[in-house]
């Protein structure tokens, strides 16, 4: 990333420390977490990949396991089941959390809050940069565990004691599972510093006619995404914190009358479902965390390359608040089969069935903004057309597996896996690649190739709707998750060829993504350069330098006056008005008036 | 080697392709081409293919359907599950029609408004009337949804019937054991301290506390002997000086259960224990009960739509009544091999994709016959030649152990 190191407007010398190291720039540590986001998320493919080999031709020998792996995992290119636990854990837990949450909020959060509100940067650098360095060595944390001798976490990345808390229980729970639990430690730290960050610059550093009602609604996705973060992730510390001590200390808070490897645990009067409680209290939070900012990106991306503004506005902001508001009272979903009273599942469905209304507000209000537009086809508008395909799709899943009746025959089978793939990793991923696409000018002053954008974008598609569409059959055949080959049980050897089909598709579409990793590279170092507006936008961060500057801005800060959607305004020569343009006289801001 | 010359070939398309894309874009240039935005060919192009994508995931969905709907589950083996299956289907009905509508118009709005100089968009901020619209119409879908799936889930986890089959599933990593209830038709006391080779399940009885008694202490002593012989001050001697004081504090809990009344204390006895296959009668609500002897399980049977988790420290539980036996299921599904199956559906460690066992439905007078068949648990934990001699204890002998 040495790009946009010809010039510098600044005054003071900069090293090459401060500058890529321990910057205290939001648009250097903005790249910071993308570059290490990519890294990570490589690393979670990779290892699907590799369980994908086994899951596809049970049983076979791939050296590819053997180079990976090693003799001790993969003896003979044979997938050791132990580390087919390990691989989908870590997988898990690098996707959800360092790709989706550090990866994508780290990334967009920084780049985008303090250029779209007007800000010359974050409300402190310093604890900005902080944030990121915990997420730096909670990603080294979480890698190292491969590399130890009993292997890393294999629990499944929701790490349920007392499975992950009893080392004789699973090689896995010894010193990997000590690993996991020290790196989220550090990952939370980063994900609260990141996040009262961004709380408070959106909150005190907006600049001058900057209301909330004329935020971007990208901002109002990452600002109360943060809001969310801030609220759930301490109880996600609090459930690692007892699970340290019951591994550590000889506590019960999690464990009770437990027999294993023939000795008799002598911890009584815990429950494993304290546990569960506490981990999805942030557990469910985390889906929108995750999904929030996607669908943020997704409205900047549509709206611009629709040329039209994005329908309902207003109704847009209540939905992202509504949906925050429900996350917090619908994680018992997660737990109808637990033994948790009958009656708090009840409670539960309802409550989660709600969050499909603005959820279906949000989706038709995309569609609205589709409607007589003027598309332009660019690789960010495809990926967000996929995204809002794929919230759709997996999202009327979720109706099904929020109905406690229903949720009892297709719990923890790949109909799940299926549902929370397309919703979530998929359309987070999806929106994740359009918002690199969309705003790669603005952070390397260069445009990425747009061939090889649209290659990028078919290839992946096509490869993660066949990876996943195809399991809701498998769910509905009664295939468990996490079972490292389905073929003990003879019921399901007709669906044999079913998963050597996901497998294939699995390989093309992490074969695909070398083709976005080209791209980025090669545009940073030989892409052509960008104008200063090359989408004509009418969001801020367009009207600030190509060129980096501390600061954002050279001159005075801007004023804003009006909403961030006046695309294709009648009586207007341009197709865009951007934000800083006055109102003439007698002219409606489009924002304003309900 | 093989690796190496994947890696080097891996290496050189990646040169490869940088050169191509330099020659492309230094050719584009000389075209004048810099635009960032797509040109009105790619944006036609790119148009016609969402027409393509939509007819194609269509048509995916449709062919999966046709090669693999008859591939899923066989009708419900349960009452409950009809009505699951139904109101599944209900919901199918209703999310495939959500899901191919807003394609269409996804698609179809994306086809359509492809990019041209010459026109602008159609400036349209809001409509009340539109988003209440889409706010409403969910609104009343779902009320239907939450009505009907609630009143199936309260029906499904209410109590179980009076005079149903009692039976416990108790898992360990990985195998099922399972218990009913016997003559008494309720499950004896049970304790995880009370867990050996013999009593799998730490049943309560006077023969099991006889028995663990008389185990532990013989531990114990052996612990001692190796405490006695090994060298002073040793880090051994300490972890056994542990260990002893573990296995004493064990000792005082079993001994506390000797407490219990002697109902209690006989309810184990004529409790049956079986491994790897089960038997239910048809048309008989079972009500089952859950408890974990290591780490959480879920006894999944698919074919009833029954699952449960197993929480160690926790009594869980589920009923259902079978409605079809295996035979019948053999014709129905048209396969000699068909067997219903329990299996392991919460991560539970290495084997976890092979923890089963086998359930077989038949006609009632049938069960009664396989149930005559089985030992009681007292019978299976008396040694093979000193069943009559259980017999007298039970009768009446006090057990001295108890009193210590």
């Amino acid at each position: 990333m040495g790009a946009t190191a010809h010039t510098d407007h600044h005054h003071h010398e900069e090293t090459f420390i401060s500058k890529y190291m321990f910057s205290q720039d939001h648009k250097m540590i903005s790249k910071q977490f993308l570059i290490t986001g990519m890294i990570m998320a490589v690393m979670g493919m990779i290892m699907s990949t590799l369980f994908r080999l086994q899951l596809g031709w049970q049983g076979e020998s791939f050296w590819i396991l053997n180079f990976f792996l090693g003799d001790k995992w993969a003896p003979d290119g044979i997938l050791d089941p132990n580390m087919y636990l390990a691989l989908v854990t870590i997988h898990g837990t690098i996707m959800v959390f360092f790709l989706l949450t550090g990866g994508l909020s780290g990334t967009f959060a920084n780049l985008l809050i303090p250029l779209q509100i007007g800000a010359r940067d974050m409300a402190s650098g310093f604890i900005n940069m902080l944030s990121y360095w915990f997420f730096l060595a909670s990603s080294v944390v979480m890698v190292s565990s491969f590399f130890i001798e009993t292997g890393p976490a294999s629990g499944g990345w929701t790490v349920y004691p007392p499975l992950s808390a009893l080392p004789q229980a699973m090689p896995g729970s010894g010193l990997g599972m000590t690993l996991w639990l020290a790196s989220m430690s550090l990952f939370i730290v980063s994900s609260l510093l990141g996040g009262l960050n961004y709380v408070v610059t959106v909150i005190n550093l907006r600049t001058k006619g900057m209301t909330m009602t004329r935020l971007p609604l990208s901002i109002w996705a990452l600002f109360i995404t943060a809001v969310l973060g801030v609220l759930s992730f301490p109880v996600l510390f609090s459930a690692a914190l007892l699970l340290i001590f019951d591994r550590s200390f000889g506590t019960a808070f999690y464990l009770s009358d437990i027999h294993i490897a023939g000795e008799v645990m002598e911890q009584t009067g815990g429950s494993p479902i304290l546990y569960e409680h506490l981990f999805w209290f942030l557990g469910h939070p985390e889906v929108y965390i995750v999904l929030l900012p996607a669908l943020g990106i997704t409205s900047e991306v549509i709206a611009t390359n629709a040329r039209k503004p994005i329908f309902g506005y207003r109704a847009m902001i209540g939905s992202i608040l509504a949906i925050a508001f429900l996350s917090f009272i619908v994680w018992g979903h997660h737990m109808y089969l637990t033994g948790m009273n009958p009656f708090l599942g009840a409670v539960f469905t309802f409550t989660t069935l709600l969050i499909a209304i603005p959820s279906a507000v949000k989706a038709f209000n995309y569609i609205t903004t589709l409607w007589k537009g003027n598309i332009r086809f660019t690789p960010a508008m495809l990926f967000s057309i996929g995204m809002v395909s794929t919230f759709i799709s997996g999202g009327v899943t979720g109706i099904i597996l929020a109905d406690s009746a229903l949720d009892i025959n297709v719990h923890d089978t790949y109909f799940v896996v299926a549902h929370f793939h397309i919703v979530m990793g998929l359309s987070a991923v999806l929106a994740m690649f359009a918002g690199v696409y969309h705003w790669f000018p603005k952070m390397y002053g260069k445009l990425m190739n747009r061939k090889l954008g649209y290659a990028h974008f078919w290839i992946t598609f096509v490869c993660a709707y066949g990876v996943f569409f195809p399991q809701h059959f498998l769910g509905l055949a009664g295939v468990p998750r996490r079972y490292y080959t389905n073929s003990e049980f003879p019921m399901f050897d007709d669906l044999i060829s079913i998963n050597e089909m996901v497998s294939i598709f699995a390989i093309v579409g992490a074969l695909a993504q070398f083709i976005f990793i080209f791209n980025f590279f090669y545009s940073i170092f030989r892409g052509t350069r960008s104008s200063q507006n090359p989408w004509g936008s009418n969001t801020l961060e367009w009207t600030t330098p190509v060129e980096h500057i501390h600061g954002n801005w050279p001159g005075p800060l801007p004023t804003v006056h009006r909403w961030a959607y006046d695309y294709s305004k009648p009586g207007k020569e341009e197709d865009f008005v951007p934000q800083t343009v006055p109102l003439e006289e007698g002219e409606m801001d489009g924002g304003a008036g309900h | 080697m093989v690796t190496f010359l994947i890696i080097l070939s891996i290496a050189l398309a990646v040169l490869a392709v940088g050169q191509l894309m330099r020659v492309f874009e230094a050719t584009s240039k000389l075209r004048g081409d810099v635009s960032p935005l797509p040109t009105d060919a790619e944006n036609k192009y790119q148009s016609r293919m969402m027409i393509v994508l939509m007819l194609s995931y269509f048509g995916f969905f449709i062919w999966l359907m046709a090669r693999y709907g008859g591939h899923l589950l066989p009708i419900s083996a349960s009452e409950h599950g009809e009505t699951l299956d139904t109101l599944l289907n209900f919901n199918f009905w209703i999310i495939i029609l959500v899901f191919f509508i807003t394609h269409i118009y996804l698609f179809y709005f994306a086809f359509k408004y492809v990019f041209s100089a010459d026109r602008k968009a159609y400036y349209y901020t809001h409509s009340n009337k539109l988003e209440l619209l889409w706010t409403l119409v969910p609104a009343a879908f779902l009320a239907v949804i939450i009505v009907y799936g609630l009143s199936s889930w309260i029906d499904i986890t209410g109590e179980a019937p009076k005079g149903s089959l009692t039976i416990e599933l108790y898992p360990k990593q990985f195998d099922w054991t399972a218990r009913y209830a016997g003559s008494d038709t309720t499950l004896g006391a049970s304790n995880y301290n009370m867990i050996s080779a013999t009593n799998p399940l730490g049943l309560i009885t006077k023969g099991s506390l006889e028995q663990m008694t008389a185990e532990v202490k013989a531990e114990i002593a052996e612990l001692q002997e190796a405490y006695d012989a090994a060298p002073e001050g040793g880090l051994a001697k300490e972890e056994l000086e542990e260990k002893i004081a573990k296995k004493n504090r064990q000792l005082d809990r079993i001994n506390s259960f000797g407490s219990l009344d002697a109902a209690s204390l006989a309810g184990g006895d004529d409790d049956i224990l079986v491994k790897s296959e089960f038997v239910i009668p048809r048309g008989k609500e079972v009500s089952f009960k859950f408890r974990s002897r290591d780490v959480i399980h879920s006894a999944y049977m698919p074919h009833f739509r029954a699952q449960m988790n197993c929480v160690p420290g926790m009594v869980t539980s589920f009923h259902f009544k079978p409605t079809i036996t295996t035979a019948e299921m053999k014709e129905i599904t048209q396969k000699d091999d068909f067997e219903y199956i329990l299996l392991c559906n919460k991560i539970c460690g290495a084997a976890h994709y092979n923890m089963q066992m086998t359930i077989k439905v038949v006609e009632p007078e049938e069960f009664n016959k396989w149930m005559a068949e089985q030992k009681t648990f007292a019978e299976s934990i008396a040694p093979a030649d000193e069943t009559t001699a259980v017999k007298a204890e039970e009768n009446g002998n006090e057990i001295s152990m108890i009193a210590q």
